[in-house]
């Protein structure tokens, strides 16, 4: 299949609309996080209001997971980024901290430091997105890409590529 | 995010209104811990979540906590009548499969052991 330009993914001409923010990673930034991602998604008017809460969830659950871990010192910026290509909602979620030694082992159910954490943020933001990848290098940060689609929409197959 | 706690019998009721996230989710344990340290008689608690509009794995682990600590003096965390996104966070975490949610306070109060 040929290619052209691409952007978050997808094919240039099916990028609808994209916002990019950045914040520094603290509790207080989770809520506006998955706020403004829910209130993107909304454009996406096939998207049930069910399916707008599922990705709140795993927007908390991504946001989270980078301010508990990702930096020692508090104030390092995360960069999400929410892209709508066609109908499918792409959203990005990077930070520049540690980094994530082995990413599948940091994705096992209960794999936790903490014994007042579920350690079943991985394993929920799973089960409700369609695509979800994680990746890392060691020092340079994390970067986390979530794709959903609404139910029963019809996907466009060429948007499908990361 | 906001609580009400009230001790009733060996039973603490706590009803919980707003978003249980990173954020919030400490100031949730406090006024938690802070009763059960005050009444060690305390057997149960009653989560009264319908009015809870938004939880994830921050909030659904101080109910884990919580359920860890009363659970081996044979008391349990009882959840009532969560909200749907509330209902749907406890069943994707497996909590739902630990943790007794009634639909009902009246179904909460009868399973409760401390009354």
């Amino acid at each position: 299949m040929k290619h052209g330009p691409r952007l978050w993914g997808c094919n240039l001409m099916s990028v609808k609309n994209h916002v990019t923010l950045e914040f520094p990673a603290v509790p207080e930034n989770v809520e506006f996080a998955r706020v403004a991602v829910a209130c993107f998604a909304s454009q996406i008017s096939s998207f049930t209001l069910e399916e707008i809460d599922d990705v709140k969830l795993v927007v908390s659950e991504a946001v989270s997971n980078t301010v508990l871990h990702s930096y020692d010192v508090s104030g390092g910026i995360i960069r999400l980024s929410a892209a709508r290509c066609n109908d499918t909602l792409t959203v990005i979620i990077e930070d520049f901290g540690k980094g994530i030694a082995d990413v599948s082992q940091a994705k096992t159910p209960a794999f936790t430091t903490d014994p007042d954490r579920m350690g079943m943020g991985f394993t929920i933001m799973e089960a409700l997105s369609d695509e979800l990848h994680v990746s890392s290098v060691p020092g340079e940060g994390v970067k986390v890409v979530i794709r959903k689609s609404p139910h029963g929409a019809a996907k466009d197959s060429d948007d499908k590529e990361v | 995010m906001e609580t009400e706690v009230r001790v009733i019998g060996r039973v603490l009721v706590v009803g919980i209104w707003g978003e249980l996230d990173l954020n919030t989710a400490p100031s949730f344990r406090s006024a938690v811990e802070e009763q059960l340290d005050a009444n060690p008689d305390i057997t149960d608690i009653l989560l009264m979540m319908q009015e809870v509009t938004f939880i994830d794995s921050s909030g659904l682990g101080v109910i884990l906590g919580r359920y860890k600590r009363l659970r081996p003096h044979g008391g349990n965390v009882i959840v009532v009548a969560p909200s749907p996104q509330a209902r749907r966070a406890l069943e994707l975490s497996g909590l739902a499969s630990v943790i007794p949610i009634c639909d009902t306070e009246d179904e909460a109060w009868a399973k409760a052991v401390g009354v």
